[in-house]
């Protein structure tokens, strides 16, 4: 088996129902006070990179993804999980 | 045959020896300070899961606890009808492990919040209130930065008679002023389908000693008593 190392960037943020006080304080608080009124909108987030051992892309993917699944590395009634991110390490 | 509770540690704990001092020298019963590597369910009539921190509260408070081994015999307790209670973040931990409903987030106004709060009773049927009335309101000190509750199964909470305490004022009246975190319908705290798991927020090991309370009541000693009534009814 030919393993290649990867890095898979994810992103968790609160879902739409459950509210986000540090994205609601970030844009209330600091950046409409600011003269960044134009800025309508902005979540917080946990963001992990997860350097693995995997055969290809896509095994690399659902590794993590079930991962996360399986030790609620997110919280399903809270957040939602984005892959946002999945490159080969040279 | 005394009663025999484990008090859950785990790195982090800082309110063990306070439940611990309530449970033997204010209850008068037999309560064991036991690291979460050690809990063996098979040697306890009801455990508690204490407040404090766990695991530095690393990814999201109470989630590196919820895979401890204790959580597996925990689990095993509450199958078994034996009475658990999670307090603050054991009440993180019981629902990171889907011991309980919901999750607890950051507080709404992003603050560490220590204060003394009002709840109102809304069920007195479990393994821990049912020497409260339903309606009672009691004073308990609250003290948590991630505690505000939130659920996507309100209706069903409701529903099936879950949510047993909601922050009120001193009349008992739901308002918004009176919840200091921002928590979903002013929940501070759930119990599982069959009654004998629970978790909230406050502290009701720093209320149940008229020296340590604004207005001495006592009314954090209910739930240790619930808790001793429940398991000798229990044994028959």
């Amino acid at each position: 088996m030919n393993e290649k190392v990867w890095i898979v960037e994810l992103i968790m943020e609160n879902k739409p129902a459950a509210r986000d006080p540090v994205g609601e304080t970030i844009r209330k608080d600091l950046l409409s006070k600011k003269n960044f009124n134009m800025v309508t909108n902005l979540h917080s987030g946990q963001y992990l990179r997860v350097t693995i051992n995997a055969e290809n892309k896509d095994h690399a993917k659902l590794l993590v993804e079930k991962m996360c699944n399986h030790l609620r590395i997110f919280n399903p009634i809270t957040q939602n999980l984005n892959i946002i991110k999945i490159t080969q390490l040279d | 045959m005394s009663i025999k509770i484990a008090v859950i540690q785990f790195p982090g704990s800082n309110c063990d020896l306070d439940v611990i001092h309530v449970l033997n020298n204010v209850i008068g019963i037999e309560a064991s300070l036991i690291w979460h590597n050690h809990f063996k369910e098979s040697q306890f009539d009801g455990a508690i899961m204490p407040g404090g921190f766990s695991f530095g509260d690393y990814l999201r408070s109470g989630i590196i606890a919820a895979h401890s081994p204790a959580i597996d015999e925990a689990k095993v307790m509450v199958k078994d009808g034996r009475p658990i209670i999670g307090i603050c973040n054991g009440f993180q931990i019981l629902t990171e492990a889907q011991l309980l409903p919901g999750a607890l987030l950051r507080n709404d106004s992003l603050k560490f919040i220590c204060k003394w709060v009002m709840l109102r009773v809304e069920n007195n049927n479990t393994a821990f209130t049912r020497k409260m009335k339903r309606g009672d309101v009691i004073h308990i000190p609250i003290a948590h930065g991630e505690g505000q509750y939130y659920t996507d199964r309100l209706k069903e909470l409701e529903e099936n008679n879950q949510i047993v305490f909601r922050y009120s004022n001193e009349k008992g009246e739901v308002t918004h002023n009176a919840n200091p975190n921002g928590s979903l319908e002013n929940i501070a705290g759930v119990c599982n389908l069959e009654q004998n798991c629970l978790g909230l927020m406050p502290h009701p090991e720093r209320a149940s000693e008229a020296i340590l309370s604004p207005d001495r009541t006592t009314h954090g000693i209910l739930f240790f008593e619930s808790m001793v009534d429940f398991i000798k009814r229990r044994r028959g």
